[in-house]
C-alpha cells in the first residue's frame, strides 16, 4: 500500500498533523518548521507527479489513471480504497500544493492559538489532497466532507466580523449539499453493475458498466450536481460564499476560494457528468441557466461592493460559475477552458486573498473608501495586487485570457439558440469584469491617499513577498506557457466525451 | 429436566454471578472493605466483559425454543458490555460521592440486574421471556433514577419513568393478547411466524402491531412516545443519564429487530411498513427541532438520543443481515460517542455542579483536553469523517437503500435532511467551547483517574471504529446468523 506514491498525499499532511500536535502551543518557531517543511515536500511531491505524469504518457501510457492502486476496506459493501489520477487530477494536486505552500506563509503570524489553526488548516488540505487522488466514490465524499469541516472552526474561531453567524452558514450550506450529493452517491452505487452483479464504489468500473437506467440517471444527475454545485458557489446556492470568505482567516479564504470550491467543480466533472452522460445531455439545459445567472449576476454583485473581500467573493462566484458553465457544455474544447479556468481562478483569486489579508493587516479595514494610493504607501503589494487583478479580467499573458478564450470557443460549437444566447451573457460578464477591477485598482491602489496614518505603513515583509511571487509566477507561467497544462490534460477528456457521445 | 441447557446462557450466568460476588461482598464486607468495592466491581466487569466477547457462540436453542444464543445475540451482548463498562468508570468518582457511597452496592447490583434483563430481551424468542427481561430491565431502572436521593428532581424522574414505564409494558401485554388471540394459542416468535405465512392477515393483526410498536416505542423513546426522556434525563443522575441513553436504548433496538423480523417480518410491507415509516421521520425530525432549544446539556442529549434512536431504526427497515449490522455497528458507535459526551458532562458536573450549555462557554482556554474529547464527540454524533459516526451513518444509510425501493430512498433523503438539522446543534456545543467570547466559567482542573480512563477509551472507539473495518466486518458476519 506505501508502495502507491499517490498515498502519500495523505500519509503526509497526517505526519504534517502528529507533527504538529507534539509541539507546544505557542512554540512559533517549531509550528512554522513544520508547517513549512512539510508544505514544500507536498509541493516536491506534487512537481515530480506531474514530471512523472507526462512522462509516462510520454512514453505511450494511455491507460484512463495512472499510478493506481485499490486496497479492500469495508468488504460487506465492496468499499475500497482506490486511488488513481488522470491529468487533471495532477494539476488540482499541483494547484492545491501551491496554495498550502502560499498558504502557510500567508498566515505566518497567525494569532491566537497557531498550533489549533495549523492542526485544522492541515486536515483540510489532508481531505483536499484525498479528495483528488480518489477514485472510489465512498473514499472520495469522505475526503470531501473532512475538507468542509474545519472550515467551521477556522473561520469560527480565527475569522473577523460576523464570524459565527458566517462559519455556521457555510457549514450547514454546504454540508447540506453533501447531504443530496451523498444520496445521488448512494444510488449510483446500488445501480452500478446490471442486475445479479456486486455494486462498485469504483468510478472506472462504474463508467465502463454504464449500466444505471435513464429514469434513475436524472434523478441521480439533480442530486449530484447540485451536491457539488454548493461547493462550486452556483446559483442560488451560492450565499455562503461571500460572508464566508469576508470573515475567514487569510490563509483559509485563500485555500477555500482557491482549492476547496474547485472540488465543486471537479466533483460535478468526474461524477455528475461522466458516470450519468445521458442525465447530462437531457438535464445540462436547466444548470446552464443557473450557471449563466451565477456569472452575470456575481460579476454585477461585484460591482456594487465596498468590501475588498466581498468583491473578491463575487468574483469568485462568477469565475466559478464559468467553470461549471465550461463543463456543462459537454464539448472538448470548452472542459479543456473549464480546467484552465479551475487552476487560473485557484491562483488569481488565492493571491487577491493574500493580498487582501496583507493590506488589511496593515489598515485595519477592508473598506475601499476609507483607503487609497496604495502605490504609494506599499509599492509591492500594490503592483502584486494589479496584477492579480489583470489576471482577473483576462489579459492576455495572463492565465485568466488563455481560460476564457478556450471555453467561449468551446462554448460556441454548440450552434442552437440556446447555448448562443447564454455564451453572449456569459461573454459579456467579462465586460463587467473588468469594471469592477478597474475600479477598485482605480481608487485604491493608484487614486489620492485617503487616510494619513496610513502614510507610516510598511510594504510587504519577505515571508509575504515570498508567498506573494510564488502565485504570480504560476499564473504568469499557466499565461505564457498553456501548451503543457493542455498536454497534460488532452487524454483525460476522451472517455467522458465518449461516454456522452454514447448516450446520445 | 436437562441442566446442561443453562451453558447455553453463559453470559447471563456471568452477570448472574457478578451480582451475587457483589451482593455478598457489599452485605458482609466491613467498612475497610467497602472501600475496595468500586475498584473490585469494575475489575471484575471488565474481565466479565473480556470473556463474553472471547467465549465462542454455541448456536443453540434452549428451552424448547425460548432462548437462542447465536452470534448476533452474543455480539449485541458485548457491545453492550462494553459501554457498561464505560458507564461503570466514569461514574466511580460520583458513586464514592458523600451522598451515594453509602448505597454503592445496591447501585452495582441495580445495574447488574437491569443488564440481566437485557440480556433476556436480546436472546428470548418466547414473548414471555422477553417481557421478563423487559421487566426486570425497567423496574430496578426507576430505583436508579431516584438514586439522588436528595434532589427533588431525582425523584420527579423517577415517578414519571416508573410511570411510563409500568403503562408502556401495560400496552406492550395487550398488544400481545391479541397476538396470542390469532396465532393459535403460542408466544413463540417460529410459531407466530409460521401462523402468518400460512396466508391469512388477521384483522386483528394491525391493532396487536400498533400496541407493539408503542410499547417498544416507549423504551426507545420514539416519537410520539418520547414525553418522558427529557425531563427523566435531566433529574436522573448523570451516569444514569448515560446508561439509560445507550445501553438500554441499544438492548431495546435490538430486541425490535429481533422480534419484527423473526416474528412478523413475513407481513413486513403489507403490516407495519407504514406505521415504521411515519415514526422513524417523526422521531429524528421532532427530536432534531426540540435539541436545537435546549440550554441543558442533559436535555440537550435527550433530544439528541431521540433523533439517533430514528436512525437506529433504520436498520429494522432493511430485514437483512447488512441492515441488522449495520444497525449493530450504528449502536456500538453511539455508545463509545454518546458515552464521550457524558464522560465530559459528569467530569464537569461532579466537579462543579455545572450543567448548562452556556458554562460551557471558553471552555477550551481552562480545560483543552476535555475540550478536545468534547468536539469530537459532538462532531462523531453529526457524523463528519473521519471519526466513526460518519461510517456509522453511511453505513447505515447504505444498507437501507439496498433494496431498491423509491419510498426507502426517499426516506434516507429525510435522515440526511435531518442530519444538517443536527449538524447546527452539535456545532452550538462546539461553539460554545471554541468560540464564545468571554472568560471560561469552568476553572482549570484535573478529572480523576477513572473518568480519563472512560474517556480515552471512548476518544479511541471515535477515532478508530471508522478507520478500522473489522468492527463493522464483524457486526455484519455475526448478524448473519440471525436474519
Amino acid at each position: 500500500m506505501f508502495s502507491n506514491f499517490l498515498i502519500w498525499f495523505v500519509i503526509v499532511p497526517v505526519i504534517m498533523m502528529a507533527g504538529l500536535a507534539c509541539c507546544g502551543n505557542s512554540n512559533m518557531k517549531a509550528i512554522r518548521t513544520v508547517m513549512v517543511v512539510c508544505s514544500t515536500v507536498l509541493l516536491g511531491m506534487a512537481i515530480w507527479l506531474v514530471c512523472e505524469f507526462l512522462d509516462m504518457r510520454a512514453a505511450g501510457d494511455t491507460s484512463e489513471m495512472l499510478f493506481t492502486g485499490s486496497w479492500m476496506w469495508y468488504e460487506p459493501l465492496n468499499i475500497h480504497l482506490a486511488v488513481g489520477v488522470d491529468g487533471i487530477s495532477v494539476l488540482m494536486l499541483l494547484l492545491s500544493a501551491i496554495i498550502v505552500f502560499a498558504g502557510t506563509f500567508a498566515s505566518w503570524k497567525i494569532d491566537p492559538l497557531p498550533k489549533n489553526f495549523f492542526l485544522w488548516f492541515a486536515l483540510l488540505s489532508t481531505g483536499v489532497f484525498g479528495f483528488f487522488i480518489s477514485i472510489d466514490m465512498f473514499t472520495m465524499f469522505m475526503f470531501y466532507e473532512v475538507a468542509l469541516i474545519p472550515m467551521y472552526l477556522l473561520i469560527g474561531v480565527w475569522g473577523t466580523g460576523r464570524k459565527e453567524y458566517s462559519a455556521m452558514k457555510l457549514t450547514l450550506m454546504l454540508m447540506g449539499g453533501s447531504a443530496f450529493l451523498m444520496l445521488g452517491l448512494l444510488g449510483i452505487y446500488w445501480h452500478s453493475v446490471p442486475a445479479g452483479g456486486v455494486p462498485t464504489w469504483n468510478i472506472l468500473e462504474i463508467a465502463h458498466n454504464s449500466a444505471i437506467a435513464p429514469s434513475w440517471q436524472n434523478l441521480l444527475f439533480c442530486f449530484t450536481f447540485v451536491g457539488f454545485g454548493v461547493l462550486g458557489a452556483m446559483f442560488p446556492f451560492h450565499t455562503w460564499s461571500p460572508d464566508g470568505h469576508a470573515c475567514a482567516p487569510t490563509a483559509v479564504s485563500m485555500l477555500h476560494a482557491g482549492v476547496l470550491m474547485k472540488l465543486g467543480g471537479y466533483g460535478c466533472f468526474r461524477i455528475a457528468i461522466y458516470l450519468l452522460p445521458s442525465a447530462a445531455q437531457e438535464l445540462a439545459w436547466i444548470f446552464i441557466i443557473l450557471t449563466g445567472i451565477s456569472i452575470v449576476y456575481g460579476a454585477f454583485s461585484a460591482c456594487v461592493q465596498t468590501d475588498l473581500k466581498y468583491i473578491n467573493a463575487y468574483s469568485s462566484v462568477s469565475h466559478c460559475g464559468m467553470v461549471l458553465f465550461a463543463i456543462l457544455m459537454l464539448n472538448r474544447t470548452a472542459m479543456t477552458g473549464g480546467i484552465l479556468q479551475m487552476l487560473s481562478h485557484g491562483l488569481m483569486t488565492a493571491l487577491f486573498f493574500a493580498l487582501i489579508g496583507m493590506i488589511y493587516g496593515r489598515t485595519h479595514t477592508r473598506d475601499i473608501r476609507q483607503m487609497g494610493g496604495l502605490m504609494k504607501i506599499m509599492p509591492y503589494l500594490g503592483v502584486c495586487y494589479m496584477i492579480a487583478g489583470f489576471a482577473s479580467l483576462g489579459l492576455p499573458g495572463m492565465s485568466g485570457f488563455v481560460a476564457e478564450m478556450t471555453i467561449f470557443f468551446g462554448a460556441f460549437e454548440n450552434g442552437d439558440m440556446f447555448h448562443r444566447v447564454f455564451v453572449i451573457a456569459a461573454t459579456c460578464a467579462i465586460v463587467i469584469t473588468a469594471v469592477y477591477i478597474l475600479r477598485v485598482v482605480g481608487k485604491l491602489i493608484l487614486g489620492p491617499v485617503q487616510d494619513d496614518h496610513h502614510l507610516t505603513l510598511t510594504d510587504a515583509t519577505w515571508w509575504e513577498r515570498f508567498s506573494t511571487a510564488t502565485l504570480i509566477v504560476c499564473l504568469a507561467g499557466i499565461g505564457f506557457f498553456p501548451n503543457w497544462i493542455n498536454e497534460t490534460i488532452q487524454h483525460s477528456f476522451t472517455p467522458i466525451i465518449n461516454a456522452l457521445n454514447m448516450a446520445i | 429436566m436437562d441442566y446442561s441447557q443453562f451453558g447455553a446462557m453463559l453470559p447471563e450466568l456471568i452477570i448472574l454471578g457478578l451480582f451475587f460476588i457483589v451482593f455478598l461482598f457489599d452485605t458482609f464486607s466491613n467498612e475497610g472493605g467497602k472501600k475496595l468495592l468500586t475498584p473490585v466491581t469494575t475489575v471484575l466487569f471488565g474481565l466479565a466483559t473480556v470473556a463474553i466477547w472471547l467465549i465462542p457462540s454455541c448456536g443453540d436453542t434452549v428451552f424448547g425454543g425460548m432462548y437462542v444464543d447465536d452470534s448476533a445475540c452474543k455480539a449485541m451482548k458485548a457491545i453492550l458490555n462494553v459501554g457498561v463498562f464505560i458507564v461503570l468508570l466514569q461514574s466511580a468518582k460520583w458513586v464514592e460521592s458523600d451522598e451515594v457511597a453509602i448505597r454503592k452496592g445496591e447501585f452495582y447490583e441495580l445495574l447488574l440486574v437491569t443488564l440481566f434483563g437485557m440480556y433476556l430481551m436480546i436472546s428470548a424468542r418466547h414473548f414471555l421471556l422477553f417481557i421478563i427481561g423487559l421487566e426486570s430491565a425497567s423496574l430496578p431502572l426507576a430505583a436508579m433514577v431516584a438514586f439522588n436521593k436528595k434532589h427533588y428532581e431525582s425523584h420527579e424522574a423517577a415517578v414519571k419513568y416508573i410511570l411510563t414505564a409500568v403503562f408502556s409494558s401495560a400496552i406492550l401485554l395487550t398488544g400481545l393478547s391479541f397476538v396470542y388471540a390469532f396465532s393459535g394459542g403460542s408466544l413463540y416468535f417460529d410459531d407466530i411466524r409460521a401462523e402468518l405465512s400460512s396466508g391469512s392477515t388477521p384483522g386483528l393483526l394491525i391493532c396487536a402491531l400498533a400496541f407493539m410498536i408503542a410499547g417498544i416505542g416507549f423504551k426507545l423513546s420514539l416519537v410520539p412516545f418520547h414525553l418522558w426522556t427529557a425531563d427523566v434525563y435531566q433529574g436522573a443522575p448523570t451516569a444514569i443519564t448515560a446508561y439509560l441513553s445507550v445501553i438500554s436504548k441499544g438492548a431495546a433496538a435490538f430486541a425490535f429487530f429481533v422480534i419484527f423480523v423473526q416474528a412478523f417480518g413475513t407481513l413486513y410491507s403489507a403490516a407495519w411498513e407504514w406505521m415504521m415509516y411515519a415514526v422513524i421521520i417523526v422521531t429524528i425530525t421532532i427530536g432534531n427541532l426540540f435539541a436545537i432549544r435546549q440550554k441543558n446539556m442533559k436535555r440537550f442529549m435527550a433530544f439528541s438520543s431521540i433523533s439517533q434512536a430514528g436512525y437506529i431504526m433504520l436498520g429494522v427497515m432493511t430485514e437483512s443481515a447488512l441492515g441488522l449490522g449495520s444497525m449493530m455497528f450504528y449502536i456500538f458507535v453511539y455508545v463509545v460517542s454518546n458515552l464521550a459526551v457524558f464522560s465530559v458532562i459528569s467530569a464537569i458536573e461532579n466537579k462543579t455542579g455545572k450543567v448548562g450549555m452556556d458554562d460551557y462557554d471558553g471552555l477550551h482556554k481552562t480545560n483543552p483536553w476535555l475540550s478536545f474529547a468534547m468536539t469530537l464527540a459532538m462532531f462523531s454524533l453529526a457524523g463528519i469523517p473521519p471519526f466513526a459516526g460518519f461510517f456509522s451513518k453511511i453505513l447505515i444509510f447504505t444498507s437501507v437503500t439496498a433494496s431498491d425501493s423509491m419510498a426507502l430512498y426517499m426516506l434516507v433523503l429525510v435522515a440526511l435532511i435531518n442530519t444538517i438539522i443536527s449538524l447546527y446543534y452539535y456545532l452550538l456545543v462546539v461553539k460554545a467551547i471554541w468560540i464564545n467570547p468571554g472568560e471560561a466559567r469552568i476553572e482549570s482542573f484535573r478529572s480523576a483517574f477513572s473518568e480519563r480512563l472512560a474517556l480515552w477509551l471512548c476518544v479511541g472507539g471515535i477515532v478508530f471504529f471508522g478507520l478500522v473495518s473489522g468492527i463493522y466486518q464483524f457486526c455484519v458476519e455475526s448478524a448473519a446468523t440471525l436474519v
